[in-house]
């Protein structure tokens, strides 16, 4: 059965919390002697009508305050889908907890009181709800029957925020007419609205397609822990955030650079052919590399970027405020690094979604920061990738989680500092490595003195074993072998030393110019 | 979670212990298939108990639940970790159990007491988990936080993972107290008029014996037991004598150091 986690923002009183109390209540997600304890609440406080709120405010001071503070996650189920929901504050104040709510749903419930029409609150709801990067939006017209099912007031509140949806780049939304107290257009359709043509809010939650594209995305493997039950295994555990891995693929390793294939998918329920996102998997490589927490395992033909400064969106949630240039630790997937925040570019008024300048950011403030990193990040823009795309920032001090963060893109070069890559190498020796077999040592100085004048890195060996061939492909050397060949090695026999150089451009060892610049900057 | 764990860790085996509360109050039926599942599956068990409160006389009917519970749960559990030196513990709770947990975060932070502040906790973005503490703090870690009753029901299923029989419905002699049906264990107190009769039923959720209540129920098979949860209109915890002792107690408890 599929799953949709969906998040609720509403401003106060617009009867977020009794419109979940009603989804809850209608479909059967709660239970009798919950639904009691509420009576039982209710009649200390109110008095009145069950208040279905109070199904989902569980601390004391929620309660007692009549305001939702915290989110809060609710599940129930229909026969057709699983549904978690993260119930979120509509104060003000507590617009980090808004932003948590998002960054796990997949749907966004944006509740306008039909009386108030769109207030700045419903705008800041949408705007953070994309900038977490929600696929869908419902826009709630709550308290319907306040204003006599008017389809005049619909349509005007309809007209004003699909407008600012498109504004914001958010995707579209769909409108619904509902009084959450009355149950109206919630799970059933209401005799009440003729006009309105579109599906009841439940029906719509049941059907909406989940995007699945994470395994369509580059495959990322954070890697979470290295297991080594005995001298025999070696295996890389994680989960794989986006993409598809196979068996037999080849791979590369960040930070190390370093390819190399996967030679087993391990599960506790056998070995795996393939493994697709949000699979958790041990993976075991064909040579021994040194990797660990942290560390990134992608596919050679789609990098993500690899640097240590970026610039990212943040949602600051902490009453310490963001001060530049003091050194926060960035927890990004598995992996945590120190580094600083070198600026605030912008802070944005999340009601008028004004740019405003700002040197920092305070509770619950929004902006975009240049993040600069002691060690390189291996990532992808928060657009493209949420897992490869977001971290949080961390006080060193407090240990509290001071701030949310979405990479929007790199700043300056890739990072390739301190790491020799293979097509560095290419293009200092104009070649790639390879053993080329000759059949006498007369050939194989004349062949080596031809390429010695080429600028190659070169060397004549009489035989190779396992060793020298794994060092000469380290270095990017040519190894020209007298002896035994070693596998996959270039035959090159008796040829002349012109014909010789032929065959290695043909079987693609010395490359031209072009060439080099191409490779080198395709890594 | 052990399941999961396995999983996560296979082909080594689980890197940690496995830590239990022992009031002295559980089923024994509990306690025989604790011992038998941890050395099947070779896993380390450490049992702590609050004795010095239990010599002293520490139980549910004598101090009340919610003393019963500071002393011979959290005291324990509390003591548990610090001998251990852990700063970080798993724990099975769900957030669908009970309202205040429904606010509780996949990593809690807990302080040097042991104490959770519900309104100062870390926000929780994504699964990106701050996982920092320091000397004396630790974290209880709830993996199963957005699992439903029904999603561990059909996950024991689809897996295959033992149980205690104590989850089967069969006949069991039973105290039945009002609506109430009371496992006469260990030194359960009858009273005036009470004796135990024969009743088919099971448990839903396994407390202490004096104050965790079975229901009345036909499921002797896993099958019938999510048949039965589809159809079940009362939550699981209402059985749970310690939840309903004041408004608002598990949030009390919790603040206190309770699982």
């Amino acid at each position: 059965m599929s799953l949709l986690r969906f998040s609720t923002a509403g401003s106060v009183d617009d009867g977020k919390s009794t419109l979940i109390g009603r989804l809850l209540y209608d479909s059967k997600g709660v239970y009798e002697d919950q639904l009691a304890s509420v009576v039982k609440a209710s009649a200390n406080s109110s008095g009145g009508l069950i208040d279905l709120a109070l199904l989902t405010d569980g601390l004391r001071a929620e309660r007692e305050q009549g305001i939702t503070i915290d989110v809060a996650y609710r599940y129930f189920s229909t026969p057709k889908r699983k549904f978690i929901i993260a119930d979120t504050p509509g104060h003000e104040q507590y617009t980090r907890n808004m932003a948590t709510g998002a960054s796990t749903s997949d749907l966004a419930i944006i509740l306008i009181d039909a009386r108030n029409g769109v207030l700045p609150q419903s705008r800041r709801h949408a705007f953070i709800a994309n900038l977490l990067g929600i696929q869908h939006f419902v826009v709630a017209i709550n308290k319907m029957d306040l204003v006599g099912f008017d389809k005049a007031v619909y349509d005007a509140i309809v007209t004003e925020f699909t407008g600012f949806l498109s504004h914001i780049g958010a995707p579209n939304a769909l409108f619904i007419p509902i009084s959450a107290r009355d149950g109206d257009n919630v799970v059933e359709k209401s005799a009440k609205t003729p006009w309105y043509v579109g599906p009841a809010l439940l029906d719509f939650l049941e059907t909406v397609p989940v995007i699945e594209g994470l395994a369509e995305l580059p495959a990322r493997f954070p890697v979470q822990y290295v297991l080594r039950p005995n001298l025999n295994f070696r295996g890389y555990a994680g989960q794989l955030a986006s993409g598809v891995f196979h068996q037999g693929q080849e791979v590369m390793a960040l930070p190390a650079r370093r390819r190399s294939r996967i030679t087993r998918i391990v599960t506790y329920d056998g070995d795996l052919k393939s493994a697709y996102a949000p699979q958790s998997v041990a993976l075991c490589l064909a040579d021994e590399i040194d990797i660990s927490r942290g560390d990134l395992l992608v596919p050679v033909t789609a990098l993500p970027h690899v640097g240590r400064r970026f610039r990212a969106h943040c949602v600051w949630m902490n009453a310490q405020p963001l001060e530049p240039g003091r050194s926060y630790f960035i927890k990004h997937t598995s992996h945590q690094v120190r580094g600083v925040i070198r600026s605030v570019n912008f802070r944005v008024d999340v009601n008028s979604l004004d740019r405003i300048g700002a040197s920092r950011l305070e509770l619950n403030e929004i902006g975009e920061i240049s993040v600069e990193t002691h060690h390189p990040l291996f990532f992808d823009p928060y657009a493209r990738n949420r897992v490869t795309g977001g971290f949080i920032v961390i006080d060193p001090v407090s240990n509290e989680t001071l701030a949310a963060g979405m990479i929007i893109d790199i700043e300056g070069k890739e990072e390739t500092r301190g790491l020799v890559l293979e097509s560095d190498r290419t293009a200092r020796f104009g070649h790639r490595s390879a053993v080329v077999s000759v059949e006498d040592h007369e050939s194989a100085v004349l062949l080596e003195r031809e390429l010695f004048d080429r600028g190659a890195a070169v060397a004549v060996v009489e035989s190779a074993d396992y060793d020298t061939v794994k060092l000469a492909k380290a270095a990017g050397l040519i190894v020209i072998v007298t002896g035994i060949a070693p596998p996959n090695s270039i035959d090159a026999g008796r040829l002349a030393p012109n014909e010789a150089l032929s065959l290695l451009e043909r079987r693609g060892v010395l490359v031209g110019r072009e060439e080099q610049l191409g490779a080198g900057e395709g890594i | 979670m052990v399941r999961l764990a396995q999983k996560a860790f296979f082909p080594g085996k689980l890197p940690f212990p496995l830590l239990h509360i022992d009031t002295t109050y559980k089923f024994h039926e509990m306690i025989e298939f604790r011992d038998q599942f941890c050395a099947s599956i070779g896993a380390k068990l450490i049992v702590k108990t609050n004795q010095q409160a239990i010599d002293d006389g520490a139980n549910p009917i004598r101090i009340g639940t919610q003393k019963c519970c500071g002393f011979l749960k959290t005291r324990a559990l509390l003591d548990g970790l610090a001998e251990g030196g852990y700063d970080a513990a798993f724990g099975g709770a769900r957030r669908d159990e009970e309202k205040s947990r429904a606010k509780e975060r996949v990593y809690s932070f807990r302080d040097e007491f042991g104490q959770w502040d519900p309104k100062n906790q870390r926000p929780e973005l994504w699964n990106v988990y701050n996982s920092r503490v320091d000397k004396g703090q630790h974290i209880r870690v709830f993996p199963l936080s957005n699992w439903t009753e029904l999603d561990v029901w059909q996950y024991i299923a689809r897996e295959n993972i033992p149980i205690v029989p104590m989850y089967y419905a069969k006949m069991r002699p039973m105290v039945v107290r009002g609506h109430s049906l009371i496992s006469p264990e260990q030194d359960f107190m009858l009273l005036p008029g009470e004796k135990p009769e024969m009743v088919m039923c099971r448990m839903r959720s396994l407390g202490c014996s004096p104050c965790t209540g079975a229901i009345r129920s036909e499921a002797d098979t896993i099958e019938k037991i999510i048949d039965e949860m589809k159809l079940v209109r009362r939550s699981e915890r209402e059985n749970r004598v310690i939840d309903h002792d004041q408004e608002g107690s598990m949030e009390i408890k919790k603040r206190e150091g309770y699982f």
